[in-house]
């Protein structure tokens, strides 16, 4: 038995043996020739196969995948007939008489190598669909068969150094169980199609996969990141049994996905989502979200070289708020400083970052960068439900600050002749222990709070989250943290204003019944999270829940806790 | 040379869906067709060429067409990207 880790790409667990999944190398060979004209006829034909084959390609990803993932091989297609390209391979092969292998092998690198030189991810991905459709056409050039798949006849988990576009397309779904790549994050193909066809992936293993043969027994943990190579009788009879335990679960929560997440005795709660931009928008409605708890604005300003403008930010919340309709869209102003870095914002060197000038401190000494950011959220929250919320405030002070600014920019977006969301919630994040202390005199003047446990907790632990040797205080199951939780609900309660929790915590599985019995009102999560905590919430009841939460606030630290809820709470397990 | 200048507002630029109907609306005409973008000029009709370019949100591209439908071209690619490439919201 041997254990090799990656990067868990998609949940579940899957046993079988392993399928080697490499094609024959191709050797494209410099030579002269006699016939320019028979090489080209050589070339058309090529192509003529290869928009067959990108055809079936299109056919089946649309048909398993949906219209947007196929159109990389519509794409791929106008690469393949791209008129620059035919006519460098042309005159390559007329004048300096080529093989067609070689002229079109090294023009298609030039393309790939030329996106890749772009820094924009999007354009990188594109180099791997000129290589991919390249390497279609010369291996019908070469007559080389592209069946790497060939052999895959019984049900198997996928070993790959690294899988293109139309190699995860144009698998035999029935037969493959499991991917594993030696390459990869979990951003790449291979993992987004995994998660979008709900089969187990580890990603990015590493060279150490390249001892795997067809044949051998494999195990792979999509949730660890771990594959198994010839696992024992016990690891096997484990790993069977919580693969049992995770389909069952899994398809009772994506049964319920969509449902109101209501415990046995009627108390109901709102599942939201954490997205950062509009790609977020169709996994969240995809995986039950009831609206959106926590939009990251901060990603529109990364991985750019100076400020979005109004009106980009503008199109993006409006985009994102119209997509859900009248259900809620809370919207975070710009939470950068501590861990979170802008170059272009010229932000001063700070000795201690996550104490310092951070989110709505930069704010609100920096109007070149607060009001267009406002401006573009009243903007856009005119006819739909967006929120407005502010991360780091401290005092009621830094509420007063924020509103005075809001207020100008309505007034100004009026004189100008804008539309402007009339009634906007605005509401703040609790994350630093004063704010959750004066919870009460916070609560009467915002709509709504949302606990950011992942600062809250450091800040209440005096432990760096970002340092490994205290992290586990910081991201644990602190007696403190709850205690301030129930301390903020309470508060807001009794004014009548409602509460959501949009850190870490709120999709995880142990911390679920404690929040829920503190009368928690809104859990905010990653998508993949919320089919699970529907289905968790939707088990147990609101009385048991208000029991263990009590229970839970008077043990004395995290194991103490997390043992507990796995004992009176077993719902919370997912395998 | 009749060109005319346009800015993108799509979301994601002149790249993926835009890019593809971008090439194949110019590749419906005979006229050769030039879009410009900063310093770097490309083949309206090669979708290589037009990722190339790197045109994001808001850039401003220039368009010059020549030929017998060099009008119709240059109309044709003007109401694609005023229309947003046909994504309203």
């Amino acid at each position: 038995m041997k254990t090799i880790a990656g990067i868990p790409a998609s949940y579940g667990v899957a046993i079988g043996p392993a399928f080697i999944f490499e094609r024959v190398e191709m050797i494209i060979e410099p030579c002269n020739i006699q016939d320019p004209e028979a090489e080209l006829k050589r070339y058309a034909e090529a192509r003529e196969t290869t928009q067959g084959q990108l055809d079936e390609a299109y056919a089946k990803a649309k048909e398993e995948l949906g219209v947007e993932a196929a159109e990389i091989f519509s794409a791929q297609k106008l690469m393949l007939e791209d008129p620059e390209l035919l006519s460098t391979v042309k005159s390559r092969v007329e004048s300096d008489l080529i093989n067609v292998e070689t002229a079109l092998f090294e023009t298609a690198e030039s393309y790939a190598q030329q996106l890749e030189a772009i820094d924009d991810e999007y354009l990188s991905a594109r180099a791997l669909d000129i290589r991919d459709v390249s390497f279609r056409c010369l291996r019908n050039l070469l007559g080389l068969v592209d069946s790497p798949a060939e052999g895959l006849n019984t049900p198997s988990i996928i070993v790959s150094h690294d899988l293109t576009p139309s190699d995860t397309v144009l698998l035999n779904k029935e037969y493959v169980l499991g991917f594993c790549t030696a390459e990869g994050g979990s951003t790449s193909h291979t993992a987004i199609l995994a998660r979008g066809l709900g089969i187990p992936a580890v990603v990015g293993a590493g060279q150490e996969i390249e001892e795997i043969n067809t044949g051998d027994d494999l195990v792979i943990d999509g949730d660890a990141g771990k594959i198994i190579i010839d696992p024992d009788k016990k690891a096997l009879k484990d790993f069977k049994a919580r693969q049992v335990k995770f389909l069952k679960v899994q398809a009772e929560a994506e049964a319920i996905s969509h449902e109101p997440a209501i415990t046995t005795d009627g108390h109901q709660v709102e599942v939201v989502a954490n997205i950062g931009n509009v790609d977020g928008i169709q996994p969240a409605l995809d995986a039950g979200a009831e609206g959106v708890g926590l939009l990251r604005s901060e990603f529109l300003y990364l991985e750019r070289k100076s400020l979005p403008t109004e009106e980009e930010q503008y199109q993006s919340y409006k985009t994102i708020a119209d997509a859900f309709g009248d259900k809620p869209v809370i919207l975070r102003s710009l939470d950068v400083g501590g861990d979170k870095d802008i170059p272009y914002i010229n932000m001063p060197p700070e000795t201690n970052p996550f104490l310092g000038v951070r989110a709505i401190r930069l704010c609100l000494t920096r109007p070149e960068l607060f009001k267009p950011q406002l401006r573009a959220a009243l903007r856009a929250g005119y006819g739909n439900n967006l929120k407005l919320m502010f991360p780091m405030v401290a005092t009621v002070e830094d509420v007063k600050q924020v509103k005075l600014v809001l207020e100008e920019c309505k007034k100004e977006l009026r004189a100008e002749g804008h539309e402007v969301a009339e009634k906007m919630d605005i509401g703040i994040m609790i994350e630093i222990p004063s704010a959750a202390i004066m919870a009460d005199q916070l609560a009467e003047v915002v709509d709504f709070f949302s606990i950011g446990t992942n600062d809250l907790s450091q800040y209440t632990m005096a432990a760096d989250r970002t340092n490994a040797h205290v992290a586990p205080l910081a991201s644990g199951f602190q007696p403190a943290v709850f205690r301030l939780i129930k301390t903020v609900i309470d508060a807001a309660h009794a004014k009548g204003k409602w509460v959501g929790l949009c850190g870490e915590m709120a999709g995880e599985l142990l911390a679920i019944p404690i929040l829920l019995g503190l009368g928690l009102d809104e859990f905010s999560m990653n998508p993949p999270a919320i089919p699970f905590a529907k289905r968790l919430i939707r088990s147990i009841s609101f009385e048991h829940a208000q029991h263990v939460a009590e229970v839970a606030l008077n043990l004395v630290g995290d194991q103490e806790i997390r043992d507990y809820i796995q004992e009176a709470v077993p719902e919370v397990n997912r395998e | 040379m009749p060109e005319i200048s346009v800015t993108i507002k799509h979301e994601v630029g002149l790249h993926a869906r835009p890019a593809s109907m971008f090439v194949k609306t110019a590749a419906k005409f005979t006229s050769d067709v030039e879009v410009t973008h900063g310093e770097v000029t490309a083949n309206a009709k090669s979708i290589l060429a037009i990722l190339t370019l790197g045109a994001h949100k808001n850039a401003e591209i220039i368009i010059k067409a020549e030929g017998d439908d060099a009008k119709e071209v240059l109309k044709a690619l003007k109401e694609l990207v005023l229309d947003n490439f046909g994504e309203h919201e």
